[in-house]
């Protein structure tokens, strides 16, 4: 921290301000500086610049030449407009003919009023549209159980393909054919749930329109909460608290858990419950079967498997780690599997009548819930998944006034969490939730410091050791597949080794999922982390194992972690893309 | 696909075309840029590249199938779908178009009975446009196989087609 | 001296191959053989000579008499007449279209006259297969000199003052190129040759290749040592197998030699080449869709900068150039650039190798000084149109360029006068049309061509390429309307301003031409619904002249599909 590490800088005037910024930025991140929005649309602050949409076109007073602002770095003494006529012209008229080649469907459209083409048009006053119009005609890809692809909205900005294959290494989507006939789509026209698609929704999340988007479960819903038979539970993942208020206007960053709670009451569920009692409830049988095979010495490293979207890309793309997925299913489908038995028994509920719901961060846990293996309860475990995005649309429909909200508790017993549990919304925190209990149950010492910095940040690789009973433990941990691919290569070719492996699908964790509100660059998800760690700090209990809902769960109905019963309900196996269904081309690298 | 017994033979010369399948892409191995010259030389061998082969040269390149399937698309000269025996194509570059290659392309649609980018029920032509072949002073030109046409009319296409079974 | 020995050199590229030239040979080796005169007299296939039309081309040593559209059975009489009596075939001669007389020799022919071959000047000569003959004309003989007496600096100096521009089009400065890359850190770095020649109606580049390989392998070499490049690609297009096959040939002749492999020439310098072959994909030739190609992918071009000076293959320095620019460096290396500055004009120094096509008698390769009028070389080197018919516009710069109207005969073919016209040197195809054309039929073409080979990444090439098609196939179909003209005019401008690559920088360029300059045209085609050129199938209209027909039947009788009733 002493050492000062001194930042190139150049300057430049933008629109006659002179703005002082590090070199290697780009105009357009000059121009930011500057307080000066440049329109873009297959910009996102989360992928590599390409320069497609020419919306960003800025114009250098000396050569009077447009530039690609995204891309064209800084330079010293240049200086440059960004509002000019030959600038509006250029906008408007790459604006007229997206548009005429657009559907014009937009009452209709999921993006409505929040699709940036939209919004662009309207920033930019496009009443006529000179040129004919001429959409394309596709069909929709409704084959995978959590996305659908809309190609005749598709705007070939590219920003999915970049997700998919830069930042996720999954590489489905791509582009195809070439000049007019230009198509985003996977190989061989397949559908996206033909393939090896793991569902994380990414490209859901950086979509500019409505090409691509989450499956609606909003009318199953209405319909059990409509139904006067059903008995609707409802529970909510961590991730979801710290961006849900961003829907409705809250600061990013802004945690609305017991509001949250509230909504959902108002929305008719019978009972609001937490995804964090599971959360906590995974940590005492993960750190279990963790603590067995260090005992034993074998199927290390164990890695997590709460992110099905992670699982999914284990399975398709390096099955040679399934076995070193722990076996405990995911926060989701543990709770799936309880309400249905446990909370069923214990409340005198006919199973049969629970319609269980999740809101999730995430695309993938749609997918998850709609595993054949996912039925341990006898039903199936969630009959519905929702995502942040969707929860947002159906508070909307039903009229309530989020903001002013009172603020609620969650429901007992599958309601209450300790602050391990909040965490396991951002990469690392399921790593540390398991080290607090991990540590106090291997050494029964307690914890001096809980928190542990070494797995916090965004970064997309964490590595760190842990001294348990004099013996070092190596644990990493990775956000986003790309980063997940590096140290899974790591551990094939031999140069890294590791006992313990946090991984999530989503870039940053599951407040950077594929079914939050969209376009979160790093800053709003460093605030969604921060409001989570806020949270587990007010918590009360703070370590997994002190959750007494929990312990009162072993105690009425598992017996003990790992027990035979806990392995049936809680536990799981994996797949082969065969046994999935699914055609995966497995590379040889 | 199915088990059934294969009596026409093409099964073991499908079998020995995947052999060396995996030899050319054996031989590319490590080499940066690898995967348009293992196109070029895979559809040499099938005649077309079916989606098992792309699967195979994505497989064995170690390359997302999206991105080989990309480039198959982007690059026009190559095809997932068989084509003839005999490839046609027709130069619409500016000298033959001016010279009227257009009335050419229209002869051997009617000749063939395909549009272009059609191949004949017999399997025997398959029609196709290109840019320029670079014999410009000859326009209009075609091409069959790796034989240029120079200053060919419409009139004389029949007697040129009569050439090749 | 050998030099009385008879040689007969047999034109062999592509033009000459598709017009028989094969069978030509192989008769003029059997006859010689015959008459026992096979070591007496040399044959040897070259490359192109540049007069393709007149195909199958022969010529006759010492004195350079030129035969045209020779037959197999015509070889007996050349043996007999010129080889053995001296008396060369009259019939076999081309014929002065001005006057009928026989042009015997090459030095006669008006379509050789006005030509000064630099890039050309193996092409024709040698047999591009023989590494020998390359050496017997100077060939490395400039690397040879580089290595010895001359730095890398030198080497870039030499050419900033020999003044060559780029060929390929935009006619960047190409010693300025070899700076930049010289200077950019990183390693290892690239020295590419584009000969992706795609502008249809362009082919000098073929002919290069085919016929003169070794002048691009020797100047690739100079450029390796001049940049500091250890890997040299050529990559080429598909369509031109007889280029790759001699350029691979070629390459291994190089090697084998030793002029490209490990410590070239003992002067410690490592540099080696491969053939990379296109695709079929015309957008390929703009350089970072070309390297995106080389690496495997799809031919998208990305924003520059960097330059692939900077950032090119595989993010490393690298340096394109195109073939023609190339052919010119060993030449430039060996003889001075005063040597080379000494033709052409101030601005634009050397020669231009021109693809003549289209409506003119003389088509084929011509290489002119910088500065040549369009009017000498269509009138004195082309011979003019065919038919009496007049000449209408040449389109320069194939897809990228534009047209050049009966009005600008006159203007001088360099970069900054064509520019100035809105047409383009481009890669040097040059297209004649006469008054038959439909200039809205061949900005159409154009632009069907470039949005078919548009990469479909930006915006206003794949979209607004589209629109501008759509509203030129209304205007030929007579379905155009009032303001057409002004939204292709504005649509076209904006799509110069925004679009990313050169490709679509440029596909505007003959529609705004061609409007430019045939607007009238433009107008008879939407106001009046006619085809002034009597091209364009929806404006083609016939009527029956009352007055005159005397209801013969014959119309009825002849018509083939019963139209007429």
């Amino acid at each position: 921290m002493k050492g000062v590490v001194t930042v190139e800088t150049v300057t430049l005037t933008i629109d006659g301000q002179r703005v002082e910024i590090e070199k290697g930025k780009t105009l357009l991140d000059a121009a930011k500086k500057a307080g000066i929005k440049i329109p873009t649309l297959c910009h996102h602050p989360a992928l590599r610049n390409e320069g497609a949409c020419r919306l960003c076109l800025v114009e250098l007073e000396k050569s009077k030449k447009l530039v690609t602002s995204c891309v064209f770095p800084v330079e010293e003494g240049i200086a440059v407009r960004t509002n000019t006529p030959a600038i509006r012209e250029a906008r408007k008229t790459i604006l007229e003919l997206l548009i005429a080649g657009h559907p014009q469907d937009c009452l209709t459209c999921t993006r409505n009023g929040e699709c940036e083409l939209q919004t662009l048009a309207e920033e930019f006053g496009i009443r006529d549209i000179r040129f004919e119009r001429s959409p394309k005609s596709f069909a929709r890809d409704t084959s995978s159980p959590s996305l659908v692809r809309d190609p005749e909205k598709c705007v070939l900005c590219g920003r999915c393909v970049r997700m998919c294959a830069e930042v996720q290494s999954v590489s489905v989507l791509g582009f195809t054919h070439r000049g007019p006939e230009v198509q985003v789509e996977p190989a061989f026209k397949r559908g996206l749930g033909e393939g090896p698609c793991v569902t994380c929704g990414q490209c859901a999340s950086v979509c500019p329109v409505g090409a691509i988007y989450e499956k609606d479960s909003i009318e199953d819903i209405w319909n059990a909460l409509g139904d006067p038979e059903k008995h609707v539970v409802v529970q909510v993942a961590p991730a979801v608290r710290a961006a849900l208020g961003e829907e409705f206007g809250f600061e990013p960053g802004t945690s609305v858990t017991k509001k949250m709670a509230a909504a959902l009451r108002r929305l008719g569920f019978d009972k609001v419950f937490d995804t964090q009692f599971t959360a906590d409830l995974t940590i005492l049988e993960e750190g279990h079967e963790f603590i067995g095979r260090l005992t034993e010495g074998s199927g290390l490293p164990l890695i997590t498997s709460c992110s099905p979207g992670w699982i999914n890309y284990c399975e398709n793309f390096f099955p040679e780690f399934v076995d070193n997925l722990s076996s405990c299913k995911s926060p989701q489908q543990m709770f799936g599997a309880l309400v249905k038995t446990y909370y069923a028994s214990k409340f005198g509920i006919d199973p049969s009548k629970i319609y269980s719901v999740s809101v999730m961060p995430c695309t993938a846990k749609k997918y998850e819930a709609e595993r054949p293996e996912m039925n341990s309860s006898g039903f199936k475990d969630v009959d519905a998944v929702l995502t942040t995005r969707e929860l947002a649309r159906m508070i909307k429909e039903a009229g309530i006034d989020f903001v002013n909200l009172p603020d609620e508790d969650f429901d007992a017993p599958l309601g209450i969490s300790t602050g391990a549990s909040t965490i396991f919304g951002v990469t690392g925190g399921v790593m540390e939730a398991a080290l607090r209990t991990v540590y106090e149950v291997v050494t029964g010492e307690n914890l001096d410091s809980i928190e542990f910095q070494c797995v916090r940040g965004l970064e997309g690789v964490k590595e760190a050791e842990i001294e348990l009973n004099g013996k070092k433990v190596r644990v990493a941990v990775a956000n986003g597949l790309g980063n997940a691919a590096k140290v899974l290569n790591s551990l094939r070719t031999g140069e890294k080794s590791y006992d313990f492996i946090e991984i999530m699908a989503c870039p940053s964790g599951c407040i950077g999922g594929g079914g939050q509100p969209r376009n979160a660059g790093l800053e709003v998800k460093e605030l969604r982390a921060k409001a989570l760690y806020d949270e587990d700090r007010s918590m009360e209990l703070r370590k997994s194992h002190e959750n007494p809902a929990v312990k009162a769960l072993y105690d009425e109905f598992l017996g003990k972690p790992g027990s035979p019963k806990s392995h049936h309900l809680l536990h799981t196996s994996y797949k082969t893309p065969e046994e999935k269904g699914i055609k995966v081309v497995k590379t040889a690298v | 696909m199915g088990t059934g017994v294969c009596r026409c033979g093409k099964g073991v010369e499908q079998r020995d075309k995947f052999e060396k399948l995996d030899e050319i892409i054996e031989s590319y191995k490590g080499k940066e840029g690898a995967l348009i010259p293992v196109l070029h030389e895979v559809q040499q061998l099938f005649g077309y590249l079916p989606e098992e082969v792309q699967e195979r040269v994505a497989a064995g390149l170690g390359l997302p199938l999206s991105e080989v399937y990309g480039v198959t698309t982007f690059y026009s000269l190559f095809t997932s779908e068989p084509r003839g025996k005999h490839r046609i194509s027709i130069c619409l570059g500016t000298a033959c178009y001016v010279k009227g290659a257009a009335a050419i392309v229209e002869k051997l649609e009617e000749e063939l009975g395909v549009k272009v980018g059609g191949t004949t029920k017999d399997e025997k032509f398959t029609l196709e446009v290109t840019r320029c072949l670079g014999a410009c002073g000859l326009a209009p030109v075609m091409m069959i196989g790796d034989h240029v046409y120079g200053k060919v009319t419409p009139d004389k296409i029949k007697e040129i087609l009569e050439k090749y079974d | 001296m050998e030099k009385e020995r008879p040689q007969v050199l047999i034109c062999g590229g592509t033009g000459c191959v598709s017009s028989g030239c094969k069978a030509v040979g192989d008769a003029l080796r059997t006859e010689l053989l015959r008459k026992e005169l096979s070591e007496k007299v040399e044959v040897k296939e070259t490359g192109c000579i540049g007069s393709c039309d007149l195909g199958p081309v022969v010529v006759v040593n010492p004195g350079e008499f030129f035969y045209e559209k020779v037959r197999p059975e015509d070889v007996s009489e050349i043996v007999e007449q010129h080889i053995i009596k001296g008396k060369p075939v009259q019939r076999l001669h081309p014929h002065s279209l001005k006057t009928g007389e026989p042009f015997k020799t090459i030095d006669e022919m008006d379509f050789f006259k006005k030509q000064v071959k630099i890039v050309l000047r193996n092409c024709g000569v040698i047999d591009p297969t023989n590494l020998d003959e390359y050496r017997d004309r100077g060939g490395y003989e400039a690397l040879k000199k580089a290595l010895k007496e001359m730095s890398p600096e030198d080497v870039i100096d030499t050419l900033k003052r020999s003044g060559l521009r780029g060929r390929g089009g935009a006619g960047f400065p190409t010693g300025l190129k070899w700076e930049f890359t010289a200077k950019a850190e990183g390693h290892p770095k690239y020295v590419i040759c584009n000969a992706d020649e795609g502008d249809p109606g362009a082919f000098m580049d073929r002919s290069v290749l085919e016929g003169d390989p070794h002048s691009v392998i020797e100047a690739m070499i100079l450029a390796a040592y001049a940049v500091g490049a250890t890997q040299g690609y050529i990559y080429v297009r598909v369509e031109y197998p007889l280029a790759i096959e001699r350029m691979e040939f070629a390459i291994s002749q190089a090697r084998e030699a030793g002029y490209i492999g490990e410590n070239i020439l003992g002067s410690g310098l490592d540099f080696d080449m491969d053939v990379r072959v296109g695709a079929g994909a015309f957008v390929c030739g703009e350089e970072t869709a070309l390297l995106a190609s080389i690496e495997g992918k799809r031919g998208m071009p990305r924003p520059k900068p960097p330059f692939p000076a900077q950032k090119g293959l595989w993010d490393c320095p690298t340096l394109i150039n195109n073939v023609e620019t190339y052919a010119n460096i060993p030449f430039i290396i060996l003889n001075g650039p005063e040597e080379f500055t000494s033709v052409g004009i101030e601005s634009s120094k050397g020669t231009k190798v021109f693809a003549l096509a289209g409506k003119i008698n003389n088509t084929g390769l011509v290489e002119v000084p910088m500065g040549t009028t369009l009017r000498e070389i269509v009138e004195e080197i082309g011979g003019g149109i065919p038919g009496g018919k007049r000449f209408k516009a040449a389109q320069t710069g194939g897809p990228s360029g534009g047209c050049i109207p009966a009005e600008h005969f006159d203007v001088q073919m360099d970069y900054e006068s064509l520019t100035k016209l809105g047409a383009m040197m481009g890669s040097g195809g040059l297209i004649i049309m006469d008054e038959d054309t439909c200039m809205v039929d061949i900005a159409k073409f154009f632009l069907k061509f470039t949005q078919d080979e548009s990469c479909g990444k930006c915006v206003p090439c794949r979209e607004g390429t589209k629109m501008m098609l759509q509203i030129l196939e209304r205007i030929t179909e007579g379905k155009g309307k009032e303001g057409d003209i002004e939204l292709l005019e504005s649509l076209g401008n904006t799509i110069k301003r925004t679009a990313l690559c050169g490709l679509g920088q440029t596909a505007p360029n003959p529609v705004l031409s061609t409007i430019k300059y045939f607007r009238d045209e433009y107008e008879a085609h939407i106001k009046r619904k006619r085809c002034p050129a009597g091209v364009c199938p929806g404006l083609v209209r016939y009527e029956v002249v009352t007055d005159q027909c005397r209801r013969c039947g014959l119309c009825i009788k002849v018509c083939p599909v019963g139209a007429v009733e």
